[in-house]
């Protein structure tokens, strides 16, 4: 073990502590519906939907609230 | 070397000056005011080169002994009861991060009812905080245990804090003989403070105390476990570089006339002296009675008690605390550990006086017993 009492000794540690294992429910979005109004980039609280819509899941909780803020109805949250 | 008449408060002081410690803050408490007063006077007088930090409680005491202790420097402290039990949170803290601060305990009991005397409840109640214990019979014992406990804390395998028990009062307020060694013989022996790993370093940044998700937090609980078991051999090494320089030995326990003992009495502090006046009036009477005195209880020494105990018929564990419910904390730990056929004794709460009959008593209870666990000196009529 490199590091004793739990001493951080390089940045970037959040960047190892995924988050992804606490979802219950993935959004799942159809690009079919989607009309590029970007509101599930803006309102995504994690920011893990990228410019592609590409969805982070290392860090994508499920909190769902894409699926909400989607005018079309183009993201379904669907159970892992 | 110079023999002086001093209390056991003045005996810790003395060590601690002579350990030269940069950061000290402590706040105040019956019995262990006296060693902040002391260590004050050592400072304002500059005797000792130290930042003596008036803290508002122990709460603040301990948490700034953190602090310190992460700029790299060696750090000290000194509580009692009360002030031990408030300082609880942070002790797993100075544990967890560890920090090798050395901390003095003036042994004292718990309210309610409120009591400013003597018992072990206060610091057996911090047995799981992640800290070495060390329980001084005398004012020797509580100097020399400073010095061994900086050195064993700080050792790079082990970077874990430190208790140096003595009984309130008993210890703490009473004067005899105690023999303070040179700066030069301690320099020997503790040589100048070198942090490692858990402290701050501006050509080495890092973070302490961060917060840890499941995925780190078991692993740091676990070295600790490792450092705790390691330190056994650390505190061997210790004991015996101890003995070179200074020429007083010590060990997890001490034996007093055990080898051919038929009943051997386990306790730990100041006790043990009146137990061992005990023993030596009982084996003029031709008794074969033996003490086991425990100087170390964390880490807790199975594998010496055991080997100590092995030729005895039975024990009798002489406990100054109580888990209630269960019984005292050296005698249920001894249960678990070890195969003997053993009894439990209650005693001394809240500075209830024990005398040889007492010791006595409990040498023909062990012989004849009836529980296994018996309460001594209590008051029938209340």
């Amino acid at each position: 073990m490199d590091s004793i009492g739990g001493t951080v000794k390089e940045p970037g540690s959040t960047r190892k502590n995924k988050t992804g294992s606490w979802r219950t429910f993935r959004p799942v979005l159809d690009l079919e519906k989607c009309i590029d109004c970007d509101n599930c980039i803006l309102f995504c609280p994690e920011g893990c939907i990228n410019k592609d819509y590409d969805i982070d899941f290392d860090y994508c909780k499920g909190c769902g609230i894409c699926e909400v803020e989607c005018p079309v109805k183009a993201i379904k949250m669907e159970r892992e | 070397m110079v023999v002086k008449v001093i209390s056991a408060n003045q005996a810790v002081s003395n060590a601690v000056k002579l350990a030269k410690p940069q950061v000290i803050p402590v706040y105040p408490i019956t019995p262990q005011t006296s060693i902040s007063e002391y260590l004050a006077k050592f400072v304002a007088d500059g005797e000792l080169d130290a930042e003596f930090i008036r803290v508002e409680s122990e709460h603040s005491a301990i948490s700034a002994a953190i602090g310190a202790s992460g700029t790299g420097v060696r750090v000290f402290t000194a509580t009692a009861s009360q002030g031990l039990a408030l300082m609880h949170e942070i002790l797993f803290a100075a544990a967890g991060l560890r920090n090798p601060i050395v901390m003095a305990n003036a042994n004292r009991s718990l309210a309610a009812p409120l009591s400013i005397w003597n018992d072990h409840q206060d610091s057996i109640s911090q047995r799981d905080t992640g800290w070495m214990q060390i329980y001084a019979e005398n004012g020797q014992e509580a100097l020399d245990s400073i010095l061994r406990s900086y050195k064993i804390s700080e050792n790079s395998d082990i970077l874990l804090p430190s208790m140096v028990c003595l009984d309130g009062f008993i210890l703490t307020h009473t004067v005899e003989p105690v023999d303070i060694p040179s700066q030069e013989l301690v320099d020997n022996f503790l040589t100048e403070y070198k942090a490692h790993e858990s402290y701050l370093d501006p050509q080495d940044p890092r973070s302490l105390g961060t917060f840890t998700d499941p995925n780190y937090y078991m692993e740091a609980r676990y070295q600790i476990q490792v450092a705790m078991e390691k330190s056994r051999k650390v505190i061997e090494k210790v004991n015996q570089e101890f003995k070179e320089i200074f020429g007083r030995e010590y060990g997890f326990i001490e034996e007093y006339h055990c080898d051919d003992a038929e009943i051997i009495l386990v306790a730990m502090g100041s006790l043990c002296s009146t137990i061992k006046d005990v023993v030596d009036e009982l084996r003029s009477r031709g008794e074969k009675v033996g003490l086991l005195k425990l100087i170390s209880f964390r880490p807790f020494p199975k594998k010496e008690i055991a080997n100590a105990v092995k030729d005895a018929d039975k024990i009798a564990v002489l406990d100054k605390n109580i888990s209630f419910g269960m019984g005292g904390a050296v005698y249920t730990e001894i249960k678990a550990n070890i195969d003997v056929e053993a009894y439990g004794f209650i005693l001394g709460l809240g500075g209830r006086d024990i005398t040889p009959v007492h010791i006595e008593d409990i040498v023909n209870k062990t012989k004849n017993p009836t529980q296994d666990i018996t309460w001594i000196g209590l008051k029938e009529e209340i």
